[in-house]
């Protein structure tokens, strides 16, 4: 099946000299949910918008559905819904003609049936007449969704969309964004949290330094890389492991005060462990948990890849 | 060609219009009562005939130029550079819109506004000042040709300019100079052999020339030649715009 976006090579300098982007290739598929992953400065933003046709690429191609972004970016663009990074609304206009606006910019015939439903989905439905400059923040963003959705887009790119925003909010965009997707909507957010990804995507694409670094099912990534410690402090030193606890992945601290278990959400296994302790005699003070931070996993990753 | 874009466009700027409407209209029309007051009655009473036009109805033709022309430059100057300012742009640039179509929308709606202020400059006038339209759809041709080639120079203009003090720079310190040096309050003719020859090369004159014959039928410059200017003007623009889009000048990075 062809896919709904596919990256070939693309690379972006800025004049400034900055290389945002390195040779990115990556397909997408129809209706999953894709999160792009990476620390600030990565070139997130800048990959979005090289697809969205804000920014040049400076080689390298992209197809969205089939259509060139450059060639054919009538097609491409019509395919696509933004909600960038930046709160960027007109303060003067009101919400109704912001996203109405919005829907004839993209081609689309008048639907005030459909904007209405958007606006409904969003709970801007009683706002529609407010001048936009009278929206609190949350309620701004909700406006840019609005506007995205506006021309029914088959893409929706959603830049950081729970930065600054609040948990009603983000409850709200996580229910309208799996509702997208059971209409085929396929949907790229980008975060530098790794739990916003585990939570909603459905595969993960790491980027860093302008590079994608790996891709790979949100499920696999997590196992691979999403490794949580629990440390117990012990009342007594611990020389050596005792057998019966060896079927855990237990390593004992330099100074033998520690217990360190690594493993991962899936298969917790603490219980059992917590049994066998007990069983074993060993007792402990308190205990903490940690769990690996995306640093952790670049640096893992760097150091995988060769 | 998408037209529900260029329509989308040119409604949300003619309601940006709308919205401040009241000070666009004040303004031309204050400014026209002042320049009669001033020129028309005060220096005017002393003056004689131009060409057979009282000095009242001579200077109308250029009051409602410069009206033209101020209006066209700031409406499409701000309509533009605004939303490069608060970064809405990102929205009309990821759309499935082509170059000619933002522009059609841009200045479409700038000379719309400033063809309306100019007509009101019109009205104002007659107020003051008895005189003849000689040919009328010529004048109206002046009125729409001079309306869009401004509004394309200040849509130019709204994406050179990367802050407010340069946005206001231009028609400062570029085309009121012209506007006033182009022969709005005075007959060319008026002046010594070299000023004239200086002034030969202000774009403005022939505009008012041009704007003027429709009038009066009568003008300091060939009409054939301000209509060539003017046209020469306005590809001259067209041109410019196009590069801009062509590069992504201030557009894209
Ligand atoms: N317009 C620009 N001009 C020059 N450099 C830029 C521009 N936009 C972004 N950058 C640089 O490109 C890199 C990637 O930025 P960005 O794509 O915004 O990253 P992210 O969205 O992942 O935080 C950063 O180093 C940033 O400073
Ligand atoms: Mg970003």
């Amino acid at each position: 099946m062809q896919h709904i976006l596919s990256i070939s090579h693309l690379s972006k300098t800025y004049a400034s000299g900055r290389i945002a982007l390195q040779e990115i290739s990556l397909n997408i598929q129809r209706s999953e949910i894709f999160a792009l992953l990476g620390p600030n400065g990565a070139g997130k933003t800048t990959l979005i918008s090289v697809l969205c046709g804000i920014v040049t690429p400076t080689s390298g191609t992209a197809e969205v559905d089939g259509h060139d972004i450059i060639k054919d970016y009538r097609t491409a663009r019509s395919k696509i819904g933004l909600v960038p990074q930046e709160l960027t609304t007109d303060a003067f206009e009101t919400v109704w003609a912001t996203v109405t606006f919005s829907r004839g910019l993209f081609g689309k015939s008048p639907n005030a049936a459909l904007i209405e439903k958007i606006l409904k989905e969003l709970s801007l439905w009683d706002r529609k007449d407010s001048k936009i400059m009278t929206l609190s923040g949350g309620m701004k963003r909700r406006v840019m969704i609005a506007k995205a959705l506006s021309h029914e887009p088959q893409i929706l790119f959603l830049d950081e969309p729970t930065a600054g925003v609040d948990v009603e909010l983000r409850r709200d965009m996580w229910r309208l964004v799996s509702s997208l997707r059971d209409q085929g909507v396929t949907i790229i957010l980008t975060t530098h949290y790794l739990e916003e990804a585990e939570e909603m995507a459905d595969r993960i694409g790491v980027i860093n330094k302008g590079e994608l670094i790996l891709v790979q099912d949100k499920r696999e990534l997590m196992h691979r890389l999403g490794k949580k410690q629990l440390i117990l402090l012990l009342d007594t030193r611990l020389t050596h492991m005792p057998d019966s606890l060896a079927k855990h992945a237990l390593t004992i601290s330099a100074d033998g005060m520690e217990l360190v278990y690594t493993y991962d959400k899936e298969r917790a296994g603490v219980r059992e462990l917590l049994d066998d302790l007990a069983a074993a005699n060993i007792s402990f003070t308190d205990m903490q948990t940690k769990q690996s931070t995306l640093e952790d996993i670049f640096v893992s990753l760097v150091k995988d890849t060769p | 060609m998408n037209i529900r874009a260029i329509q989308a466009i040119y409604i949300f700027e003619m309601a940006r219009t709308g919205r401040t409407l009241l000070q666009s209209i004040v303004s031309p029309v204050l400014s026209t009562s002042l320049y009669f007051i001033v020129f028309g009655a005060a220096i005017g009473s002393h003056m004689t005939q131009i060409g057979g036009v009282s000095y009242g109805a001579f200077i109308v033709p250029g009051l409602i130029m410069l009206a033209l022309l101020t209006q066209s430059i700031s409406n499409a100057s701000f309509g533009i550079f605004f939303p490069r300012f608060t970064g809405t742009i990102y929205e009309l640039l990821s759309a499935p819109v082509s170059p000619p179509e933002l522009v059609a929308g841009y200045v479409g709606a700038a000379a719309t506004k400033s063809i309306i202020l100019g007509l009101i400059t019109l009205a104002t006038a007659r107020l003051f000042v008895d005189f003849r339209i000689d040919h009328p759809l010529w004048m109206l041709f002046f009125l729409l040709l001079t309306a869009v080639t401004f509004s394309l120079f200040g849509f130019v203009i709204g994406i050179w300019a990367d802050n407010f003090e340069k946005l206001q720079l231009i028609p400062l310190l570029v085309v009121t100079p012209l506007t006033f040096l182009g022969g709005s309050f005075y007959s060319i003719d008026m002046l010594p052999p070299f000023w004239r020859a200086v002034t030969l090369v202000n774009p403005v004159v022939y505009l008012i020339s041009g704007f003027r014959w429709s009038f009066f039928g009568a003008s300091d410059v060939n009409i054939a030649i301000s209509l060539g200017m003017t046209l020469f003007f306005l590809s001259a623009c067209l041109a410019i715009v196009s590069w801009v889009f062509k590069t992504g000048y201030r557009l894209k990075a």
